[in-house]
């Protein structure tokens, strides 16, 4: 079976997940990106790629951030943008997604960025779009519950690469709610494409799923034992929630054990860069002192994520796309 | 009303055997086989090149009356049932109300008769709304003819409750059928815990669900003397526990549903909300053991855990979609698909969806083609191949992950009581 997200001949129609994106695509993606950063850079950061486009920012689940950064990713490529905080409307008086879609599709969208807080929800939103002969309305997802998060996943590539160039020789640790984690299942992904040389994920086994050797990880349940010697620590945002239902005691006992320091940093190698999605759980997570230390590339990947966005929605509605 | 089915592939899964014969009908009842010339009949089925069996036996299909007639009816599921082969479906009690009293199950059979299709045996709510709290009228749902007491998939959570109410329906000697789900477990998962599940970032239900609930039957069951059925097993690790009490002598039987036999996790491809069901599709070893169980008749029966469920309730994302695949039509050919993969006859590869449910019932006259047999009969074509489409099926449910593939088997006639219920122009 084809993955959804491709069209019949192989070119990328949605961007839904990094599981099942070819290597070539993705490094597609990551080189066009190359450019938009210095567009980002200049006085006036403005190309016409997406001119006359809407671009329709569709978030199920709130989240200011990331809906921010697609925002200016489809501004500084001059598409109109149409925020939705639909977890706040027509959901709630009972309206169903695809009822959702269907209206906004009347209004001649031409790109859904969706966040929802159900694994596949973009899925469903793509096969409806192909049912409804819709398919030049393009579909991102910006996030669906467990399941991915694709481009934080190739903002976390392009900055891996930024720093670190070759993939093979480097050791990845993925540190945290695993489990939880649509950033981690997007980046854990990404990298076994890429050919990452060791991938380490790191978390108490409440926070990870099962079969995580099927990705080829891996697993440690000690922060200390599994950072030896790694060239990138990829940290995971604790959700508060995760005191409930059994999963943790505290934050005090997880930031102890599985919190990142200064003294457990020392055990990565000297260059080792420090990567997290935000927003921080400072003290949590992370200390301050290394998120706000020299190994911390925590804000060059704010940066480099309004680009890749950038180079995502231009290869998939941009003008000349994929010619 | 005498009825001749010349020419036919008779396969009868009691004897273990297969003969080109007539076979022969009077009022209802199989009388016997053979050409037979002195035979007179008032009708006579052509039957050359078709495989004639006893009616099948689905021991869990929902027929979604009374309560939940926006997802199906039950003239469209019992049509469905005739045109999948069935000529008697046992049916949960989780309707809305469920099952709970006597008047509720009267009028089900009542208004299944006066369709005068597939013969419905309704199982009775074992505890009142299916709450697991107090206990239903067990002894009266009997006398109107519910089959056994249960749960449909609920579970009761209190384990003095099930001890209860094992001990009131053994009390009466009731077949007491339940589904093996912790209640706990189970909650938060709407996927197999496995490989799949943690791919697509879906909340998981691990395989302990199943074990620990089923161990927990199993000494309820021991310590009671109740007559146990446990509902579509649907993992390797629960058979050394079934087989451990069969051993030990507890009156126990288990079933599997078609579908366990025939997909597993991977068919929920990129979140297809028709492979969310319950119990979650396991693993390819999961699959494998179940239908290596059924072989060697560890599993009893094979149902069709039929779940109509209407496009707007799967048209969500996959853990709000409501679980559930059609299945009734769906019975014979994945069953026989079963056992062609296992190598095994027609006689044995019937038998799990015939014999094995008439015995599980306690019905002597079906579930065989022997003389005084009930005539339910099914007449299909083993050869035929049909693509599973929402056209080419005739319950209301569309739902399955099967949608587009080609199946083997398929019923051109059904009789029920030698009168012709179904027929495929």
């Amino acid at each position: 079976m084809s993955h959804p997200q491709l069209d019949e001949h192989g070119r990328l129609q949605h961007l839904l997940s990094l599981d099942g994106l070819p290597r070539e695509v993705l490094l597609q993606i990551l080189d066009m990106a190359e450019p938009f950063l210095e567009v980002t850079e200049r006085e006036v950061k403005k190309v016409p790629l997406l001119r006359g486009k809407s671009v329709f920012n569709l978030f199920f689940e709130n989240s200011t951030r990331t809906r921010t950064t697609f925002e200016i990713a489809a501004k500084r490529l001059s598409a109109d943008v149409i925020n939705l905080n639909v977890s706040t409307s027509s959901t709630t008086k009972g309206e169903s997604l695809l009822d959702t879609i269907d209206n906004l599709c009347a209004m001649n969208a031409d790109m859904f960025v969706v966040r929802h807080a159900s694994s596949g929800a973009p899925f469903l939103i793509a096969r409806h779009l192909r049912e409804r002969g819709l398919e030049h309305i393009h579909v991102v997802n910006a996030g669906d519950g467990r399941y991915a998060h694709p481009t934080q996943g190739l903002l976390d590539m392009y900055t891996i690469r930024h720093y670190k160039k070759d993939f093979s020789r480097l050791t990845v640790a993925v540190v945290g709610d695993v489990l939880h984690s649509r950033v981690a299942r997007s980046e854990i992904a990404a990298l076994a494409t890429l050919g990452v040389g060791e991938l380490r994920v790191i978390g108490p086994k409440t926070l990870l799923p099962v079969g995580l050797e099927q990705f080829g990880a891996r697993v440690f349940h000690d922060l200390r034992q599994g950072l030896r010697d790694v060239d990138v620590v990829m940290m995971l945002r604790l959700q508060n929630e995760r005191m409930k239902g059994a999963l943790l005691p505290s934050k005090e006992e997880y930031h102890q054990r599985f919190g990142l320091t200064p003294e457990k940093l020392a055990l990565a190698k000297p260059d080792a860069i420090v990567m997290h999605p935000g927003p921080l759980n400072r003290g949590i997570e992370i200390d301050s002192s290394v998120a706000d230390g020299p190994q911390s590339v925590i804000l060059p990947q704010v940066t480099f994520g309004i680009a890749v966005r950038m180079a995502v929605m231009s290869l998939l509605a941009g003008q000349g796309a994929q010619a | 009303m005498r009825v001749r089915i010349r020419g036919a592939r008779l396969v009868d899964p009691r004897r273990r055997q297969e003969e080109l014969a007539d076979l022969l009908i009077a009022d209802g009842r199989i009388v016997g086989r053979g050409p037979a010339p002195d035979f007179h009949a008032d009708q006579t089925i052509e039957a050359e090149g078709l495989v004639v069996c006893p009616g099948l036996i689905d021991t869990f299909a929902r027929l979604r009356e009374p309560g939940f007639e926006y997802r199906a009816t039950l003239a469209s599921e019992l049509k469905a049932a005739v045109g999948g082969g069935i000529t008697r479906v046992v049916t949960p009690p989780d309707t809305d109300p469920p099952l709970d009293e006597a008047g509720l199950v009267e009028m089900l059979r009542f208004r299944s008769e006066a369709l005068g299709l597939a013969r419905v045996h309704p199982v009775g709510a074992l505890t009142l709304g299916l709450k697991g709290e107090r206990l239903s009228e067990m002894a009266l749902l009997s006398e109107v003819g519910c089959v056994a007491l249960g749960q449909a998939d609920v579970s009761i959570a209190d384990s003095l409750s099930l001890f209860r109410a094992f001990q009131y329906a053994a009390t009466f000697d009731l077949p007491v059928w339940l589904t093996a789900s912790d209640p706990w477990l189970a909650a938060a998962g709407c996927a197999h815990d496995g490989e799949v599940a943690a791919r697509l970032g879906l909340p998981g239900i691990p395989t302990c669900t199943e074990t620990i609930a089923l161990a927990r039957l199993l000494e309820l069951a021991r310590a009671t003397g109740v007559r146990l059925h446990v509902q579509h097993l649907s993992s390797a690790a629960s058979l050394p526990l079934l087989a451990q009490a069969k051993a030990s002598g507890l009156p126990v039987s288990a079933s599997v549903s078609a579908l366990h036999l025939a997909c597993s996790e991977h068919d929920i491809g990129h979140f297809d909300t028709n492979a969310h069901v319950i119990p979650p599709l396991r693993s390819q070893v999961d699959r494998a053991a179940l239908a290596q169980a059924v072989a060697e008749g560890l599993i009893d029966v094979i149902d069709s855990n039929h779940t109509p469920v209407d496009d707007d309730a799967k048209s969500v994302p996959f853990a709000e979609s409501e679980p559930g695949a059609t299945g009734l039509e769906l019975l014979l050919p994945l069953t026989l698909a079963w056992a062609r993969e296992r190598g095994l006859d027609l006689a044995a590869a019937l038998a799990p969806i015939t014999e094995r449910p008439a015995r599980l019932l306690g019905l002597a006259d079906a579930g065989h083609l022997g003389e005084g047999a009930v005539a339910d009969l099914c007449l299909f074509d083993p050869q035929a191949r049909w693509q599973v489409t929402p056209e080419s099926l005739a319950s209301l449910g569309k739902n399955t992950p099967l949608l587009g593939k080609t199946v083997q088997g398929r019923v051109v006639a059904t009789l029920v009581a030698g009168r012709p219920v179904f027929s495929r122009c």
